[in-house]
Formats: structure tokens, sequence, C-alpha cells
């Protein structure tokens, strides 16, 4: 059971209507601290509504949000002092200078005066921005940039850290160093991540709930997922069987072959020697055997087009 | 924390060359102005003397630069309030704002007092001049006083009126016009009374903002006056932070 102080977003039955578009329709979910939650869905799914509903940068049209314990409606001094964001455009002003820009941004956040330097310090250590911090932001590369928009996301060391496709545009080295920037704060902080690169969640992430059409069609821990979506072989022969002689074999729970590859669906019981026992003693003439996992491609692509047809 | 936003909008003015150009142009034209208004009074000394009666040179000298000063600020202010709201919207640094643990009030006010700070530094810029007669001269201070505290109102309901219009887009640009519109329509709205003196047109001279200027540039204190210049900044103010709080509620 967690305690009060470990829920860290509570928010429920969100909603946001542009006009006639329903962009969110009844969001709900919940982040613990030292969690780190992807937010997943296709380009329109409603993933920036959702995190800026979050953030208070834009108001639910209906739904509550509690952030470390504060309503974000009643008390949004307190909750929004509880939380760091990054947009999808960095917040930066072009025409300050690193230090500059990041001691403003801790005062905004309330920093105390005394700890403005300091604070200013870390976040760029652990930004990766040391040595940079006498630059122009508009001088900066993009990825630079990107990492000034995560350091004034967490200079006052917010318990809630919310990043809006952080990785975007950045290159693979870079995406690296932010990810594992993102799993590191994901120890102390409770870490959203929206995003739509399906390995970034997977690398980084403890928890995925995917959006699609505004609504969440799926939230599962990873570790449940791998366990649910796994479970499978695929056996490559010269000489395939029949399904039903496969079929016979303990364990398996449903075959399908398709030209020289079988894919069987395998339940307790089954053990691999069995099959490979069989495959020689009929000389089927085994090329491979992979176990096979779904992956969360698949999961998403399932998920988020069966309706979209 | 109003403090901190309105410092740090009164340093970002200044990072940008604008201000700093509408700083050289407004002081040259002034200058320009000072100096041909002495020039004419050190020519026609002789003659001022001989009225009865005659305008003190502070009368003769800070107040048409005083008036002039307005007219050019009228057409500057728009330029300096165009980039307030409307760019950080346009540039997406508006969410900083909206999402840091500050009120939309401390927002709204700590942007006017930054460019109050900017239009200050202009009144102070004015003001110098005819006060550095008083080197040469026996100058009525108070009259120099009340047209330095006539051109500060004009300047913030100038800001107020600029900082609205900003909110209003995110394009710099149409800012400025519509600041430009507002303000020259408050300016001329004064003519309608000189069509029909009395009845319904006794409203418009007094929302005319040149009406106002010029009795307190003339050292008439009147307490309507001020009231004015404070509803108008009020107003806007107002509505500015129910504009900024709009956009973010369904629609």
């Amino acid at each position: 059971m967690n305690s009060p102080a470990d829920v860290l977003i509570e928010a429920e039955g969100l909603s946001r209507r542009y006009g006639d578009l329903l962009a969110v329709d009844g969001v709900s979910l919940r982040l613990l601290r030292g969690e780190v939650l992807g937010l997943l869905g296709p380009n329109g799914a409603g993933k920036s509504s959702t995190l800026q509903m979050l953030t208070g940068a834009l108001a639910a049209s209906t739904g509550s949000v509690r952030v470390a314990g504060h309503d974000l409606d009643t008390a949004p001094l307190a909750a929004r002092a509880a939380l760091g964001f990054l947009p999808e455009q960095p917040p930066v002003y072009r025409e300050l200078k690193v230090d500059e820009y990041l001691a403003y941004c801790a005062r905004l956040r309330r920093v105390p005066a005394a700890n403005v330097t300091s604070a200013v310090l870390r976040a760029k250590a652990r930004s990766g921005l040391d040595g940079v911090g006498h630059r122009l932001i508009g001088r900066l590369s993009k990825g630079f940039q990107q990492r000034v928009g995560i350091a004034q996301a967490i200079i006052h060391n917010p318990p809630v850290v919310i990043l809006d496709e952080p990785t975007v545009g950045l290159d693979p080295i870079q995406q690296r160093e932010i990810r594992g920037l993102i799993r590191e704060l994901g120890r102390e902080h409770g870490v959203i991540l929206s995003t739509h690169i399906l390995p970034e969640v997977q690398a980084v992430c403890d928890r995925v709930i995917i959006l699609h059409q505004g609504r969440v069609v799926l939230d599962e821990a990873l570790s449940d997922l791998a366990a649910t979506t796994g479970g499978g072989l695929r056996l490559d022969c010269e000489r395939p069987p029949a399904a039903t002689v496969i079929e016979r074999l303990p364990g398996v729970t449903a075959v399908a072959c398709e030209g020289t590859s079988c894919r069987i669906a395998t339940g307790p019981g089954f053990n691999t020697r069995s099959l490979l026992e069989a495959a020689l003693a009929g000389d089927w003439g085994v090329l491979s055997l992979v176990p096979e996992r779904r992956s969360l491609e698949e999961l998403f692509v399932q998920l988020t087009c069966g309706e979209a047809a | 924390m109003i403090q901190t936003i309105a410092w740090r909008e009164f340093r970002n003015l200044f990072l940008s060359p604008l201000a700093w150009v509408v700083l050289a142009v407004v002081q040259f034209i002034l200058g320009y102005s000072f100096l041909i208004q002495m020039e004419l009074i050190l020519e026609n000394q002789g003659e001022l003397a001989a009225l009865p009666d005659a305008p003190g040179i502070t009368e003769l000298v800070a107040q048409p630069l005083f008036a002039v000063a307005a007219i050019v600020m009228l057409m500057v202010a728009p330029m300096l309030t165009m980039r307030s709201i409307a760019e950080e919207r346009r540039n997406g640094t508006l969410v900083l704002l909206l999402t840091a643990p500050v009120s939309l009030i401390e927002v709204v006010l700590g942007k006017f007092l930054g460019l109050v700070g900017l239009l200050s530094c202009m009144v102070l810029l004015t003001t110098l001049m005819p006060l550095s007669l008083g080197l040469g001269t026996e100058l009525d201070y108070g009259l120099v006083g009340a047209g330095a505290l006539a051109l500060f109102l004009l300047l913030a309901t100038f800001a107020a009126i600029g900082l609205f219009m900003s909110a209003l887009t995110d394009q710099p640009t149409v800012a400025a016009v519509a600041t430009y519109g507002a303000l020259l329509f408050l300016w001329i709205i004064d003519w309608a009374s000189q069509t029909e003196p009395g009845g319904v047109s006794g409203l418009f001279p007094y929302l005319s903002l040149i009406r106002h200027f010029e009795d307190l540039s003339r050292g008439l204190f009147s307490s309507a006056d001020i009231a004015y210049f404070i509803i108008a900044i009020t107003l806007f103010l107002l509505l500015t932070l129910w504009r900024l709080d709009a956009e973010r509620l369904p629609g």
C-alpha cells in the first residue's frame, strides 16, 4: 500500500474540449514516486493536452488533478511548486545566457535566494551543461537547448518532472544521455514522459499508458506486459510437419503454420526438449527455433489502429 | 515575485537593440525640439519681457516640450510594448510563466512594471532637459514636476494598453498596430466635442487622453485627471489578466 506521500499525481476523468473537438476524453492516471511513466500515442492522441492539463498550463474541461496532495484548481501555487515541466518546445529565452536563464527560472520557482547559485550548478551538472553557462542560448545547438529545457524543469528539485518528447531532434548519443538522465531522475522523483519512440519507452519507463483518440487504451507496468505478451516460439524447418502433429505435444496451446515457419503458442507444461525430440524423430530439418515476445510495437499498432479503418 | 518578473522584463527590453534605438531617436527628436524652442525664446526675449504678465521660461520651454514628448512617445510606445506577451507566446516561453508557482496577477503586474521602468527612463531623459535650465535661471519646479508626472501617467497608460493588445495575439506587429489604433483613437476622441458642445459629447472630452494630459501638465492638479489615468491603467491590466486566464480555459 502506498503512503499518501508516494502518490505524486492523481488525475481523474480529465477531458478537454477545443470547440467541437474532444481532444482528451476521461483520462485517469496515477504516478508514484520512483516511477517513470511513459505516455505513448500516435500524433493527435491527446498526449500534449493531457500533460498540459497536469501542469495547469491548460484548464481541464472536466476532471481533477492532484499533485503531491495539492489540488491544481484550489491550490495552484502549491501544486505547481511541486512540478517541473518541459513542453514540446523548450521555453528558453534565446537572448539570455544559460546561467542567467537558469537563475531566473530558479527564482521563478521560488528557490530561496541563497540557494539559487548552487541550484543552477547542480541542474547544469545533471543536464550536462557544464562549460556552456556563459553562452547565449540562441547560439546553442538544438540538443543543448533541449538540455537547458530539462535543466529548468529540474532546477527546483521538484517531486514530479513532466517531459513532453524530451529526445526529439537529438542525435543518438544525446538521446542516450538524456535517457540516462531520465532513468536517474526516476529514482528519486516521479517522471512522466511523453513520446512516440517505442524503444525509448522500453528502455526508460516502468509503466506505460497508451492514448488513442483521447482515451486510455492501455495502462500497465512494462514488466507485466512482458509476461502477458510473451510465451511463444517460432520454428523454421525445411520439412515442416502438419500443425496437428505439433499440437499433440504437451503444453502447446495453439499452432499456426505458414510456409516453412510455425508459430507455437505455449502454456504451462511445455518443455522445449519434447519439441526437439519430436523434430529429430520426424526429421523435420530444423533450421531455427526462436522464442517470440509480442513486441510493444505490435501491441501499440494493434491498439491504435484497430479502430481507425 | 513581481519584482523578479519586472526586473527580468526590464532587462530583456534592453537586450534587444530596439529599446536603445528608440531611446536614442526619441532623445534626438526631443533635444531638437528643445533647442528650437530655446532659440525662439532667446530671439524674442526683449518682446516677451515687455508683455504684461509674461509667461515664465518654464511655461515657454518645459510645457511645449512635454507636449511634444507626449506625441512622440505615443508613436513609439506601441513598438516597445508589442513584444511583451505576443513574442513570449510565439516563442513558447509564456508557458514558463503559466506553469511556475506564480499567480497571473504577479505576471501581469511584473510585465507592466518592467515596461513602466523603460518608459520612466524616457520621462527622466525628457525632464532633465528643462531641469538643466535651472543652472542658469529660476525655474518653476512645480510646473516641471507636474509636466513630468503627467507624462509619466500618460506613458503608464500607454504601457497598460500596449500590454493588453500584446496579450491578444501572438504576432507582435499586430499588437503594435492595435495599440496605435487604440491610442490614436483615445487621443483624437476629443475632436468630437468640438463639433457639438454639451449633450452626449460631454463623455468624449472626458475619455480623451490629451485633455487630461494637458490639464495636468499645466499644473492643474485635478483628482479627476489623476483618477482617469489610474482607472484606465487598472482597466487595461484587468483586461489583460482576464485574457490570459481565458486562454487556458476551455472555449
